[in-house]
């Protein structure tokens, strides 16, 4: 509720730049997604990703998350260069994804949806115990007191408990970056706000965190940076503080800042978006 | 609250609000048994009943049956008796509840089992193989028929109703060339035939049974003392000790009467003891239990009849899980083939046919396995395979005939399939997908 406040006291970088991307590349065929992308995240911010639709969000992210690689361009985690292989290289890495339809298995608790794939053992048994004290160390460290016991199926959860279940599963491990694609998306207002503390407390715990987001209330209630996609190249990447919503909105539509952007060559950027972003379906 | 210092407190106020604190994670793991009792009557109004329907079905049918033909019914031969014929459905529907878990079927299980009893008839007979040849022989053709049956369902993508549907059709050909021409190859391994025609010394049995009761009670009881130690939810003792008693008591008296003489006449021969058959069932309900309750391929079975995308983002090989399942199926329906042939002596041109496969289905659901994926156990093959047993020779015992036994088996696979469906609506209303 009062977080917008406090979000405008944060001016400089926090930490260092454990994620960057540099000039990063991607095509599908003739279309090209991703131009010459920078982006990066900082340990102890909450970096949004904004955009319109088609601008490349989902495709950037899931280039960071290994589901595929980048054409071109280089992508650098706490200053050393790596190449991505694969999902589950990019976990080892120390960068998880929480997605947007949250991939959650409604017929387990939350304990075993907390460790589904990782599951701990002993003797090469699951270790049902240390899973479940971790579990609860793990919701206490984020102070999420909402899950009311952690062996009740997830099916029974609501929204906010769920999605509040998957970014814990993200963090379980050590990691330093975690994605965010739209957690709130499907959230009412209560559960909206539940999750977006979550959120920051991620970021003040010394986690480099990306939000992809489409809600600018939300985006500087919350975020310390703000990038930019339009048409496939990075608009622009502003601190939160320095930037108003007027601006970010006005790069999201037009791709530029403030005076320049004339009606007409948004109008011109705005047809060749609709070729790209159908293309980019394919 | 004007919170506006730039880091909040990591105690924020904001996550806690209206809801009351978590519970069964670290300090007050006790729970009370009003509790527990409320937890369980939500679950169950949430659509989640477990094996009770078909317990207090079993109940009902067992002294239904009784009042109707006391001296028959509950006769120590005569559970004897229900025990050796339900032995092939309930191992049938051990494998099932494997493929059912990822809410795919196995329409060929019942002529799979066929297929391999054949193959085992043919070894003893033909080749004159020892019985463990034949035994490993007729394992390994169910073992190989589930790997087909998985490669076509993963790989290919064939659904797994059609794929099994086909291979219904051809294992039931490949019964017929095998043994069609010759009638029926008779066994007479007295292994084979031991297993389903023999009994366990009544010492043996008791020694068996303590055994296997006191080391679940020791374990079940060990588990719940190592969560009280570590901090951990536990249900109270009074509730902790409920099912290890019940299991107890069940599984004496029936070696108990198990135990009993049953033979019409002792000076031609004594008849008494546990059938061999059942504490090979047990154990192999035991490790099939411990395999999906306790291990990371148990929960990544779940996990993918729960949600197979969630599982392949969590880094599951879901075909791998999907093959191995269809494997597990097959493999058992070659053991009920192998049991099958033992209470046969024999094994005809319609080995596994009939309404084996459809009565193995129905014990799966009955007892409480999904057919729509993610929720079954191993107990649920056991307990609805008893009502399966029961309703088929009680009925049989009233004088009804073939007919009538199929019609009202049919009715109740298709009740607890009902019951299966609404649960899974219920579930879906009261709350989460």
């Amino acid at each position: 509720m009062t977080q917008t406040v406090e979000r405008a006291a944060r001016k400089a970088p926090t930490g260092p730049a454990i994620l960057e991307v540099r000039n990063g590349g991607k095509s599908f065929g003739a279309v090209h997604v991703l131009r010459g992308v920078a982006f990066e995240a900082r340990a102890g911010d909450v970096t949004a990703l904004v955009g319109d639709n088609g601008a490349g969000k989902s495709t950037l992210i899931k280039c960071i998350a290994g589901i595929y690689p980048f054409d071109s361009g280089e992508l650098f985690l706490e200053g050393e260069r790596v190449h991505i292989t694969d999902p589950a290289h990019a976990n080892s890495l120390g960068i998880e994804v929480v997605y947007q339809d949250l991939a959650l298995c409604d017929n387990m608790d939350v304990v075993h949806n907390l460790f589904l794939g990782r599951e701990l053992r002993k003797h090469g048994f699951l270790d049902e115990a240390a899973m479940e004290r971790q579990t609860g160390e793990v919701l206490a460290a984020l102070s999420v007191r909402s899950v009311k016991s952690i062996r009740q199926h997830v099916s029974s959860l609501s929204g906010g408990q769920r999605q509040t279940v998957a970014i814990a599963r993200a963090v379980l491990w050590n990691s330093k970056v975690v994605i965010l694609d739209e957690p709130t998306a499907a959230l009412g207002v209560a559960q909206t706000e539940q999750v977006l503390n979550l959120v920051r407390r991620l970021a003040d715990k010394g986690l480099a965190v990306v939000l992809i987001s489409h809600n600018m209330n939300e985006v500087f209630e919350v975020a310390d940076s703000i990038a930019v996609l339009y048409l496939g190249q990075m608009a622009g990447q502003i601190r939160a503080a320095d930037s108003n919503r007027g601006e970010v909105v006005e790069l999201i539509t037009t791709g530029t800042r403030g005076n320049g952007g004339s009606i007409l060559n948004g109008r011109a950027d705005v047809g060749s978006a609709t070729v790209s972003d159908g293309g980019s379906k394919a | 609250m004007s919170n506006v210092s730039t880091t909040p407190p990591l105690t924020d106020p904001h996550a806690s609000g209206e809801q009351p604190p978590m519970r069964g994670g670290l300090k007050d793991g006790f729970r009370p048994v009003s509790e527990n009792f409320h937890a369980y009557v939500s679950r169950m109004r949430g659509g989640d009943m477990g094996a009770l329907p078909a317990v207090m079905g079993l109940l009902v049918l067992s002294v239904v049956f009784t009042v109707a033909r006391p001296s028959a019914f509950s006769s120590a031969l005569n559970l004897a008796n229900l025990f050796q014929q339900g032995a092939v459905v309930v191992t049938i529907a051990m494998g099932l509840v494997f493929v059912l878990l990822l809410g795919e079927i196995d329409l060929s299980a019942g002529f799979a089992s066929g297929v391999c009893g054949s193959v085992l008839a043919v070894l003893l007979t033909d080749a004159g193989a020892p019985w463990f040849v034949a035994v490993a022989a007729a394992i390994a053709t169910g073992l190989l028929i589930g790997l087909l049956i998985g490669l076509l369902v993963a790989r290919i993508g064939i659904p797994s109703f059609v794929v099994t549907l086909g291979a219904f059709l051809a294992f039931q050909g490949v019964v017929l060339l095998v043994i069609g021409s010759r009638g029926n190859i008779s066994i007479t391994s007295p292994v084979i035939i031991a297993i389903q025609n023999k009994n366990v010394p009544p010492l043996l049995g008791w020694i068996l049974a303590i055994t296997a009761v006191a080391t679940y009670a020791i374990g079940t009881m060990a588990n719940w003392a190592a969560r009280r130690r570590h901090g951990l939810a536990t249900k109270p003792l009074v509730v902790a000790l409920l099912k290890p008693i019940a299991v107890t008591v069940v599984t004496l008296a029936l070696v108990f009467v198990l135990n009993l003489e049953r033979s019409f006449n002792v000076r031609i021969a004594s008849l008494r003891g546990v059938p061999i058959v059942v504490p090979i069932i047990c154990l192999i309900a035991l490790v099939l239990g411990f395999v999906l309750r306790r291990t990371a391929f148990g929960r990544h079975i779940y996990a993918v009849g729960g949600n197979a995308e969630a599982a392949r983002r969590a880094g599951i090989n879901v075909a791998r899980i999907r093959i191995a399942c269809f494997v597990i199926c097959s493999g058992l329906a070659a053991i009920a083939g192998i049991f099958a042939a033992s209470r046969a002596t024999s094994v005809d041109p319609n080995a596994g046919g009939q309404n084996i496969l459809l009565y193995a289905v129905g014990a799966a659901v009955i007892g409480g396995t999904s057919l729509f994926g993610g929720k079954g156990r191993i107990v649920d093959a056991l307990i609805g395979g008893a009502v399966v047993a029961v309703i088929d020779n009680g009925m049989g015992l009233l004088g009804y005939s073939a007919g009538v036994k199929y019609l009202v088996t049919g009715a109740v696979l298709i009740v607890a399939a009902g019951v299966d469906a609404l649960s899974r609506r219920r579930s879906v209303a009261s709350g989460g997908a």
